[in-house]
């Protein structure tokens, strides 16, 4: 091969940037079948996150509490505006909303039970409540969704919060889709709709449109409930400073902001790339917006959307959240995308499943299609036999259990007693847009971009 | 004693709720006379028990809002959201109602004598629903089971989405929404029309009303359903 001959050859392979092999099977995939991917899980795109923090421990201006033999409390207390019988959690950390039809019932059962023992709450989701998850769940959060599957008053009186869902962080603006497969003749029950069917959910309330109403709306919530519950309302992050201003002003107990990492059952990835802003971003305007309002501490702020270990727990708390939700990290917990599943004791392994299903274990984002190799989001009664209750609350509580403890460690090392105590003077950030997302300093120095000068 | 005036000039909203939620069981009280409402939100939102609720003039958002056992007949015209996600009992609205009346409603019956806002019976779940007078545009938007009775006429995209609700019109239909069409009435559809226009209070002969339905082609992905899916 002679030199222009060698040339050639590279110029030959090279691809391009622009209609990259990911972009061109996009093509395809709409060119062959007129349908957008629809899929679960949440943005595979990196954004900047927790992990571009950095905590800054004690040393010689500050004091560290020893790790092993000096207390931290993690006792959190939700809604403490108007309900009169707020949430108390002995931990910050709680489970997401994740709906019945999009989980199995045993993993449902798995979310209460593991909650209930470390003293944390779970959270009902689109299909309404299951008598499973109300019984294993010491503190529960009812949804009230714009689909209203399911969605009963008596359920409403049985709740320990109501939390009025407004958005997604995967998918704001949006509304889901639960492909006919997962609509089994319980799903399809509970829901009001024919079994094996699309089921496409509203993306906004059917009975009220914009701020003015949901001041009403959550005075119903309260009039219905004797004004015992809080109520929280949920946001998928987008113009997060003016939602979580309007969420005071109508009146929220708690208020739930969820990430653009944040994940779902089945949407389109259009939305899951595309729609909505980075969990660390809509913090910062979250707390800027209860700052503003002089309702820091009032209102209560939980953050969701890609918190996975407890140094991001540390880090949304030093930001300024009160509590933090976990859906995709509890779903790893119990197994997902892992190659093996027990069974009666046995170990087997998944990996044929997900290959069938065109993926492998450490890639999967299947949910949608009901074929859950290791039994979890799926409503085939073989494939949920895949993860029993027991272990799935024992797996789950393993992990809940271990943020908790690096959260109390990386406080501790803060020199906090109290992991509420964590605050942003405790940060730096490593890139120049974390940085500036989270209006911290960069390492090392005072510059926080658009706020200060270098 | 079995019944209670509650006149809202002078006792506020949360007594009376709180009655209705607390004491009027225990009590054996069974009907209630709301005074004054003058647009009040939230009367009688989550009652539970078998009570007659009288309010005697206009309500506002949520009147009766998820209602089990009781029977709620408001003198007067109601706000948004009258009746919303009912499970059981009855509603009567004397006057109009405003947008998404019904809306996922699971059960019982909710009767507006005047005409209703947009979005009547928007995902009703269960229910049923006559209304004596026209319902203004997306009307059964997404209405999974029940059925709505109207004797006026009905405004644009009639039942868009519908999944299983059946939707009976007397009058005019300005457009039908994606994936709903008029059906050829049955035995079945005049009886279930007769019951409810008997139960709402009505003498229209059924056999003027026709049927609207799903077509079903949406339920499924469909790549040329265009914008409709
Ligand atoms: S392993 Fe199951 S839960 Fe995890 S992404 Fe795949 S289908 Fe979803």
């Amino acid at each position: 091969m002679n030199d222009n001959e060698h040339i050639l050859k590279h110029i030959a392979k090279e691809g391009s940037a622009g209609y990259d092999r990911k972009i061109m099977d996009y093509i395809h995939n709409a060119a062959t079948h007129g349908l957008y991917e629809i899929r679960g899980m949440g943005a595979k795109r990196a954004v900047p996150n927790f992990d571009d923090l950095v905590l800054l421990g004690a040393s010689l201006s500050r004091y560290p509490l020893e790790g092993y033999r000096e207390k931290c409390s993690t006792k959190t207390i939700l809604g403490t505006r108007f309900a009169s019988k707020p949430i108390e959690l002995e931990i910050p950390i709680t489970i997401a909303g994740m709906s019945f039809g999009a989980l199995s019932a045993n993993v449902k059962e798995s979310l209460g039970r593991a909650a209930t023992e470390l003293g944390t709450s779970t959270t009902t989701g689109d299909g309404g409540m299951t008598a499973e998850e109300r019984q294993s769940s010491k503190t529960l959060v009812y949804q009230c969704l714009p689909s209203r599957y399911g969605f009963n008053p008596d359920d409403v009186r049985r709740a320990d919060a109501i939390e009025i869902v407004i958005g997604q962080g995967a998918k704001p603006g949006g509304g889901g889709m639960l492909l006919g497969q997962k609509i089994s003749p319980r799903v399809a029950k509970m829901r009001t709709l024919p079994e094996g069917i699309d089921q496409r959910s509203a993306c906004r309330h059917p009975d009220w449109t914009g701020p003015d109403d949901l001041v009403i709306k959550i005075q119903e919530l309260r009039e219905m409930t004797d004004w015992e519950k809080p109520i929280y309302v949920k946001v998928g992050a987008t113009r997060t400073f003016h939602d979580v201003k309007l969420a005071v002003h109508a009146g929220a107990d708690v208020i739930v902001v969820d990430g653009m990492q944040g994940g779902t059952a089945a949407t389109q990835t259009c939305f899951i790339e595309h729609v909505g802003i980075p969990t660390l971003a809509a913090l910062r305007q979250a707390v800027d917006a209860l700052e503003d309002l002089n309702m820091k501490g009032k209102v209560q702020l939980i953050i969701s959307g890609g918190v996975r270990t407890g140094a991001d727990v540390a880090k949304a708390l030093a930001m300024g959240a009160d509590a933090v939700a976990i859906g995709q990290g509890v779903l790893y917990a119990l197994g997902c995308n892992h190659d093996a599943y027990t069974l009666d004791g046995v170990v087997h392994s998944a990996c044929n499943d997900y290959e069938q299903l065109g993926t492998a274990a450490g890639y999967c984002h299947h949910c949608h299609t009901g074929r859950c190799p290791v039994g979890i989001t799926t409503q085939d009664e073989q494939l949920a036999q895949r993860l029993m209750p027991d272990l799935g609350a024992k797996r789950l509580k393993n992990y809940l259990k271990t943020l908790n403890m690096e959260l109390t460690t990386l406080a501790r090392a803060c020199g906090k007693q109290n992991v509420h105590h964590l605050e942003r003077e405790d940060l730096a950030a490593m890139t120049i847009e974390a940085a500036a997302m989270a209006r911290l300093p960069l390492a090392g120095t005072d510059w926080i971009p658009g706020f200060s000068q270098m | 004693m079995d019944s209670m005036n509650f006149d809202l000039a002078v006792t506020p909203l949360r007594d009376l709720n709180r009655f209705l939620h607390k004491e009027a069981v225990a009590q054996g009280i069974k009907q209630v006379t709301v005074l004054h409402p003058d647009g009040a939100h939230n009367i009688a939102v989550g009652l539970n028990a078998p009570v007659a609720v009288d309010i005697e003039g206009h309500a506002g958002y949520y009147a009766a809002g998820m209602l089990k056992h009781g029977e709620v007949t408001i003198h007067g015209n109601a706000g948004t959201g009258v009746a919303e996600n009912m499970m059981s009992g009855k509603v009567h609205v004397k006057g109009f109602a405003s947008v998404s009346a019904g809306a996922s409603a699971h059960g019982g019956l909710l009767v507006v004598d005047g005409d209703t806002s947009l979005r009547c019976g928007i995902s009703l779940k269960g229910g049923d629903i006559v209304v004596g007078g026209s319902v203004g545009s997306f009307s059964g938007f997404m209405a999974q089971a029940g059925r709505m009775v109207i004797c006026g006429n009905a405004g644009d995209a009639l039942g868009d989405s519908l999944y299983e609700a059946v939707i009976y019109v007397r009058g005019k239909i300005k457009s039908l929404g994606a994936d709903a069409r008029i059906e050829d009435m049955t035995e079945s559809d005049y009886q279930a029309v007769g019951e409810l226009l008997a139960a709402a209070g009505y003498t229209y002969d059924p056999h003027e009303f026709k049927r609207v339905a799903s077509a079903k082609s949406l339920y499924h992905w469909n790549a040329d359903a265009n914008q409709e899916y």
